[in-house]
């Protein structure tokens, strides 16, 4: 137990979450007040004493389902450990399979037609039967994923067998008629709607329980820690915004509003706080009357900052679209820390977005616009920052000013284009501070047509910017 | 000392007796707190009955509540004790003529002249009590190292009178909204427990708790709307006690199936700012067409 329990904590440190000595002990306590039957109780003990922030929830869950989804009476490719925990899987699995078996109508599942299985489980997800979902689950990977021992193939590629199979979209539409059906009668729209999400979760719920027992299988398979490593999740704030598949998007839109009112209230206090400016004579004076004018209170003026402008010039090409997003939502999101913020974007054309921006509270549905209304196109839709930039200068460079702070954003891949460096540099002579943020792991820079080198020379400043958290960093060091 | 809980389960039952229907994460995280004997960090949006939990707690245990609600600016003084100054005043000059220097010295820093704040008349408690801290995130994180001692040890330095170590170990609550990171050493300090959105199964049943006469369709219905709406992309996603709000306003509505006009024609109810409104009957109406 102790081994499994601190093998567990390493793993969970090696996803990166920050579980600390104090954290692991109390774990250590937690788990002997608990009965080890329970899966759920164990899990939240775990949960409770590990995990301290809620977006590193799922990444604990992966790690968890691991580690403790071990061995059942059918894997015998694992020699048999003597944990109590086992014993408990086993038993439940028992259960599960004589379930299955019972209600798999007339002689075991093992017989059943592809047609038949979707017919049960179209009744299992009509009805929400946990148990019935549970068993189909089990049944489903076992006839359709085609797993073999020791084939190097990832569970997504399982999980894909399975699911074709099943065909689970065509199985919302029929789901629907036959609640049609039921009821007797049209359903009104709000009803539909309602119904429709009732099976769409019934329906996700059915997939996760299959994407449980794959893993559940590979595990056995291949042992925990080598499973493990595969199933890695990185933690939101660490997906790479250049690689991240959409799921992955989903997540980091979701906690990247947190994040913004974190940073705002961080930037915001960071502003009121800290720093003490020269003497505040008349403040002063006022106060020494409470001491009979002895100023024994001195009392100092605090500097208010000015505001920085902020001009964010961004590439929306295919490859660096994402991260230009999340940077752009991230600037207006925090915008009251900046006195004035324009936008501009561009592949090879330039052009400016601020106006998407204004009057609408709905960052996502300006992003929107600028995706489909800016125009960006000048010749042939690949990047040319050379042009751009060119066309940045003689429209906007009259802007910049000496309290502009100008961000490019890009992995300047040119295309073997002009790079028109100079324009950088003359930005960086008129403008406050110049910085390029680029997606790009730094061993790419200046691979290829990467010319980033070439215009960082005349900036302030270039960051990688692979990530929420660097972007968040660099972001508090703007404001 | 014993324990104030004896199962998971009996921790459920009872909460579900004072009309707080935990599921196994919370029930389960209650369990340990009291166990381990170490404060609990609930973490979630808002309006999903953190600070009920702590009230329900104190309920069904019995114990008196304590809240200390933070604030920004809040300091040593409003939150573990403060010396009663104008009664030490006094004290001296009472006596201005008889007592020797050391005397006084000695006298005026004593319990009587202690005023104790929530966090100190927290642990000096003979009775049993419940501690509140809510909104610990509204704090500054310097002020955050205030809870560190009480947290860890359930004891106050006050430097003229020595420790005070509590009599017996209270149930420690902390809420946060999540508005800032909280330190390191105060999530080491805790558990954690992460309360979400319930589940369509539980608000279903928290709405039929919560709200006297309402049937159980229209329950089903509420819970099943809210769920929707949830899902759509919010500045501000429906909270438990607004999904509460909206059923009573149903209810006094007098309707006893909802449709989308009801719908569109209450969601102010549900929703606080015009633009989620307007999307929410967007997507409500779209299913009129």
């Amino acid at each position: 137990m102790l081994e499994l329990l601190s093998g567990f904590v390493q793993e969970l440190r090696n996803a990166g979450l920050p579980v600390s000595l104090t954290e692991n002990l109390d774990a250590m306590e937690a788990v002997q007040h608990i009965p080890l039957e329970d899966r759920d109780a164990f899990k939240y003990a775990l949960g409770a004493t590990l995990v301290k922030n809620s977006a590193h929830w799922r990444s604990f869950e992966t790690v968890f389902e691991v580690y403790f989804s071990l061995r059942g009476p059918q894997y015998k490719i694992n020699e048999e450990s003597q944990d109590a925990i086992d014993e408990m899987w086993r038993e439940m699995q028992e259960q599960l399979q004589q379930q299955g078996d019972g209600r798999g109508s007339s002689g075991g599942m093992d017989s059943l037609t592809p047609e038949e299985i979707a017919q049960i489980l179209m009744q299992a997800l009509l009805n929400g039967d946990q148990a019935l979902m549970r068993a189909l689950a089990k049944q489903a990977v076992q006839r359709f994923a085609g797993m073999e021992p020791g084939r190097p193939v990832g569970g997504t590629y399982y999980l894909y067998r399975t699911l074709r199979n099943l065909d689970l979209d065509g199985m919302l539409d029929k789901l629907m008629e036959a609640s049609k059906q039921e009821v007797g009668g049209e359903l009104t729209q709000l009803e539909e709607r309602l119904e429709r999400d009732e099976y769409q979760s019934r329906i996700e719920q059915f997939k996760k329980e299959i994407e449980a027992e794959i893993r559940r299988r590979l595990v056995a398979d291949r042992g925990a820690e080598a499973m493990a490593k595969t199933l890695r999740k990185p933690l939101p704030e660490d997906v790479e915004f250049m690689h991240a598949s959409r799921d992955e998007m989903q997540l980091l839109k979701k906690s990247l509003y947190p994040l913004t009112r974190k940073l705002a209230a961080r930037l915001a206090r960071k502003r009121k706080h800290g720093r003490r400016g020269p003497l505040d004579f008349r403040n002063t004076v006022r106060h020494s009357l409470s001491y009979g004018g002895v100023p024994a209170d001195p009392r100092f003026k605090y500097p208010r900052p000015a505001k920085p402008e902020l001009m964010v010039v961004a590439d929306i090409s295919g490859s660096v679209a994402a991260f230009a997003r999340f940077t752009l939502m991230l600037v207006y999101a925090i915008q009251n820390q900046f006195s004035k913020v324009r936008s501009f974007v561009f592949i090879d054309g330039i052009d400016e977005v601020t106006q998407f921006f204004k009057g609408t509270e709905d960052i996502t549905e300006a992003i929107h616009r600028v995706n489909t209304e800016a125009d960006v196109v000048w010749v042939d839709g690949h990047s040319d920052y050379g042009h751009a930039f060119e066309v940045f200068w003689e429209r906007y460079g009259k802007d910049v000013g000496p309290k502009t702070t100008v961000l490019l954003l890009g992995d300047a891949r040119n295309n073997y284009h002009a790079s028109q460096a100079w324009v950088v540099k003359e930005i960086r002579a008129k403008a406050r501070h110049v910085y390029w943020l680029n997606p790009e792991p730094r061993s790419y820079w200046n691979t290829g047509d990467s010319i980033v080198g070439e215009y960082g020379n005349f900036t302030d400043g270039t960051y990688e910017c692979r990530n929420l958290r660097q972007l968040e960093s660099f972001v508090e060091k703007l404001a | 000392m014993p324990h104030r809980f004896d199962s998971v389960q009996q921790v459920r039952d009872g909460l579900r007796n004072v009309n707080y229907l935990a599921d196994d994460g919370i029930a389960g995280v209650a369990y340990l707190a009291d166990r381990l004997a170490k404060p609990v960090l609930v973490e979630g949006p808002a309006g999903t009955g953190k600070t009920q939990l702590a009230k329900s707690i104190a309920d069904l245990t019995g114990a008196r509540l304590i809240r200390l609600q933070c604030y920004e600016g809040l300091d040593e003084s409003k939150a573990l004790y403060e010396w009663n100054y104008k009664k030490q005043l006094l004290r001296i000059q009472a006596d201005r003529n008889s007592d020797s220097w050391s005397e006084i010295h000695d006298d005026i820093f004593s319990r009587e002249f202690l005023l104790t704040r929530p966090l100190l008349e927290a642990i000096s408690a003979p009775d049993p009590v419940v501690l509140l801290i809510d909104e610990v995130d509204r704090v500054e994180v310097e002020t955050e190292a205030l809870l560190l001692e009480i947290l860890s040890e359930y004891q106050v330095s006050i430097p003229e009178l020595g420790t005070i170590t509590a009599t017996q170990i209270p149930m420690v609550f902390l809420t946060s909204n999540n508005t800032r990171e909280l330190s390191e050493a105060l999530k080491r300090r805790c558990l954690y427990l992460h309360v979400d959105y319930p589940t369509l199964e539980r608000e279903k049943e928290i709405v039929l708790a919560k709200v006297s006469g309402i049937t159980e369709h229209l329950a089903d219905q509420v819970a099943r709307i809210v769920r929707s709406i949830r899902q759509l992309d919010l500045k501000k996603a429906p909270s438990v006690s607004e999904t509460l709000d909206w059923a009573r306003t149903l209810m006094l509505l007098n309707a006893d199936t909802i449709d989308a006009q009801t719908a569109k024609e209450t969601l102010h109810v549900l929703l606080k700012y015009q633009t989620d409104i307007a999307k929410a009957a967007k997507e409500l109406s779209v299913d009129l067409v």
